[in-house]
């Protein structure tokens, strides 16, 4: 490993994308991921790459679409209320299958909502928060160790898969400082693109990037060809994090900062005599049901903890499928569970089930 | 050993770079360490925070709801992380500001009038190192001479003539003897 | 035998979809006749917009993306940016570029980015079936306004040459018209000229070209072209409105 430096979350994600070979960058000012846009703006014109401040945050995932048709490697990064902008431009993308990584650093909503730290995009994430049937890779790192190094890898799936990543941290990862180690080298993987849009200089043949087939039947075929890759992406991909899951009763899943308070529980939790795991789940599409199998024979009951009113907990309760019981605790608006209501929750928990 | 630190007061007090310089010394000292800063309006004059966890071992969680240490440069501050502080924790409190001791009785506690002291210096920006002094001769959160180090890295270099003052500052913390 | 008229090498040997009377077959030629006569087209990429030219990619023979509703002037900034060697164009109706696409081609054109627009202004919307477009004109009847565009009710006609002249940004900015050999001969001068404009890296560069919808202005093809040489350009004056001493 190289430099170890003290950085905030929205700096190592800028770092990493431009490490990652990401000279081009469109965005929109919104709170609380403005240091990425001010990291890019200082950096990339001093390595020969493109810092635009587009007009809005329509036009922003727009300049990311023509900018992945060339096959340059492209992001763009929000907030909650502009990636809801963004989703017309996301289902393009996905219909026309441009790569591109997408950050959304999360904060409290709906509507305008609040600044402050929050994971409630994770429907619109994991679901497709555009039109029709498309998928796209969600990263949710941690630390901002994990920021920079799932940015790096973010860049290599978007092109082998020709698809959306998008990395979901929350206002605490963006604005928090924690040291980073970085690698002397990057583990880059860039496939060809001989689809990419770069003028055909009269030795091929035309390429079209399109998402509109107004036949059914080619429309239809097209979703289903898509439908295949994101199949490969579940068995493939799936990433997923397993602490004190030796033995233990009771799981907490939970993603992002929320996992870290969830991992400060367990020690406290253990002299309580409550033997508590953590399943982290690192993907959040790909869910990584495996994780759940995995621990099925010693667990008890399940807990999931966000900080939304309860969206990961739909993809925890199809994966667990009525094997054992699943309980939620959940904060909104920017409030942050505490570890003590953590604690309690599993308190309850060990009472009912006894 | 994991020291978890809250900082608070006004926003322009130098409240999160002061949690900065510890979590950069502490780096620099070897320790596993994460800053987290309040942000948004709080910045441009409201109240402003920010957590800081220095250890041994990699750190769980960067948000609290509980501190070994307490530096605090306003009442509300004051007020609302009193209750936070750890059996045996410690407070410092910027005197000239804060009109009040703790009331709990198992803690410990330390009012320096830093802000006064930092005017008679000729620069109130030193306030928040004073008050760090006070907490480093107490806790060896981090090594002096990291701190000093970290001086570097945090400021901007056209600050960085007032480094010196900025360890003076540090110093008379340090060596302020309280009740 | 000599072969005096052929198609453009840049248009692709397939017959168009367009209405009889319709335009965009004009237009399409011009583009393609600039691309040839430039020896441009195989470092071109076209951005075919949300109308009845979405597929325009099945015509032009270039590289083309096909882009959201309004949004090619994004995408082409994307397109220019990341590869700015290449030539870029789009091609955009009136409701695609001045009513939900406005954001975009205002500032893509205060920017200065050094693509090229085609702009058609039909003064209605095609595809969807003759619904008020931003350019509809006074007193004009389509399906969203059965009474007849009153500017009370609906506002005024944007004159988006105009408006866009009074940026910056812009290096060349033009109207022509479609209606007759002439306008047509002149029209094509203007859309080479835009070509050369971005060749020489002077800035951003337009030309709304003056055109028909026979389908939804319930005219025969020769109406529709009287209608554009009698009636559009009182409202739409034709001229160079900016860059007009401009040398490539
Ligand atoms: S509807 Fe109008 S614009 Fe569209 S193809 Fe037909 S005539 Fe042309």
């Amino acid at each position: 490993m190289g430099q170890k430096l003290l950085m905030k979350g929205n700096e190592a994600i800028a770092e990493a994308a431009i490490r990652a070979g990401c000279l081009h960058y469109f965005g929109y000012p919104i709170t609380p991921q403005t240091e990425i846009a001010h990291y890019m703006a200082k950096k990339l014109p001093k390595v020969g790459g493109v810092f635009l401040q587009a007009e809005s945050e329509v036009a922003a995932i727009n300049m990311v679409y023509g900018a992945g048709s060339t096959g340059t490697r492209v992001m763009t990064s929000s907030s909650s209320p502009g990636i809801s902008l963004k989703q017309e431009g996301l289902s393009y993308l996905a219909g026309s299958e441009v790569p591109a990584v997408v950050v959304n650093i999360v904060r409290g909503g709906p509507g305008l909502g609040g600044i402050q730290p929050a994971q409630s995009d994770y429907f619109q994430a994991t679901k497709g928060g555009g039109h029709g049937d498309y998928k796209q890779i969600v990263l949710a790192p941690s630390s901002v160790q994990e920021l920079y190094e799932l940015t790096v890898e973010a860049f290599n799936l978007a092109d082998r898969y020709r698809i959306v990543v998008m990395v979901m941290g929350d206002g605490i990862l963006g604005q928090m400082m924690e040291v980073v180690e970085f690698r002397d080298k990057e583990p880059i993987e860039r496939p060809d693109a001989p689809w990419a849009t770069t003028g055909h200089g009269c030795e091929r043949s035309q390429n079209v990037i399109t998402s509109i087939h107004l036949s059914p039947a080619v429309l239809e075929k097209m979703n289903l060809s898509r439908l295949e890759k994101y199949k490969q992406i579940e068995e493939k991909e799936c990433r997923y994090e397993l602490f004190n899951d030796e033995d233990a009763e009771f799981f907490i899943v939970a993603y992002g900062t929320v996992a870290r308070i969830a991992k400060s529980v367990i020690e406290t939790a253990r002299q309580e005599g409550l033997n508590v795991g953590l399943i982290r789940p690192v993907t959040l599409w790909p869910f990584p049901r495996k994780a759940i199998d995995k621990v099925m024979g010693t667990a008890k009951a399940f807990l999931t903890v966000e900080m939304s009113a309860g969206q990961m907990l739909e993809d925890v309760m199809l994966s667990v499928c009525g094997r054992k019981p699943v309980y939620f605790h959940g904060r909104m608006g920017g409030m942050v569970p505490a570890k003590e209501d953590i604690l309690q929750k599993l308190r309850e928990m060990k009472e009912q089930l006894g | 050993m994991t020291h978890e630190i809250i900082l608070a007061g006004f926003g322009g007090q130098g409240i999160l770079s002061a949690g900065r310089l510890l979590a950069q010394a502490g780096m620099m000292d070897g320790k596993q360490v994460s800053w987290l800063p309040s942000y948004g309006p709080e910045m441009r004059g409201g109240t402003a925070n920010s957590s800081v966890v220095i250890s041994d071992k990699p750190v769980d969680s960067p948000v609290l709801s509980n501190a070994s240490a307490l530096i605090v440069m306003n009442k509300p501050s004051l007020d609302k992380f009193e209750a936070w502080v750890d059996k045996d924790g410690i407070v410092i409190i910027d005197s000239s500001i804060v009109d009040r001791d703790v009331k709990r009785k198992d803690i410990e506690s330390f009012l320096i009038p830093a802000t006064k002291i930092a005017s008679d210096m000729g620069n109130t920006a030193y306030a928040n190192i004073i008050l760090l002094g006070k907490l480093i001769q107490e806790r060896q959160i981090v090594t002096l001479e990291n701190f000093e180090k970290a001086l570097y890295v945090v400021l901007p270099p056209k600050k960085h003539h007032m480094i010196p003052e900025e360890m003076e500052a540090l110093k008379i913390g340090m060596n302020y003897a309280d009740k | 035998m000599a072969i005096i008229f052929q198609k453009p090498k840049a248009l692709k040997d397939t017959s168009m979809h367009y209405c009889p009377g319709c335009t965009h077959g004009i237009a399409h030629r011009l583009v393609a006749e600039a691309l040839d006569e430039l020896e441009i087209e195989g470092r071109t990429i076209g951005i075919a917009s949300v109308g009845c030219s979405y597929n325009s990619y099945d015509y032009f023979g270039c590289d083309m993306i096909q882009a959201p509703h309004g949004r090619a002037p994004a995408v082409a900034t994307g397109v220019k940016r990341s590869k700015p060697d290449s030539i870029v164009f789009t091609y955009q109706g009136d409701g695609d570029l001045a009513a939900i696409g406005t954001g975009e081609i205002v500032h893509a054109a205060a920017r200065g980015e050094k693509i090229t627009v085609i702009f058609i202004n039909n003064t209605i919307y095609g595809m969807t079936s003759g619904q008020m477009a931003p350019t509809t004109l006074l007193n004009q009847y389509s399906t969203t306004t059965p009474y007849g565009r009153i500017a009370d009710l609906h506002g005024y006609p944007i004159k988006v040459c105009e408006l866009l002249a009074t940026l910056d940004g812009p290096a060349y900015i033009e109207r022509a018209s479609l209606a007759d050999v002439k306008q047509i001969k002149n029209a094509k001068k203007a859309v080479k000229k835009a070509f050369q404009v971005q060749m020489a890296g002077l800035g951003f560069s337009m030309v709304e070209l003056l055109s028909t919808c026979p389908t939804n202005w319930g005219l025969n093809p020769l109406e529709s072209m009287n209608r554009v040489k009698d009636e559009l350009v009182l409202h739409y004056p034709l001229g160079v409105f900016k860059g007009e001493s401009l040398e490539v």
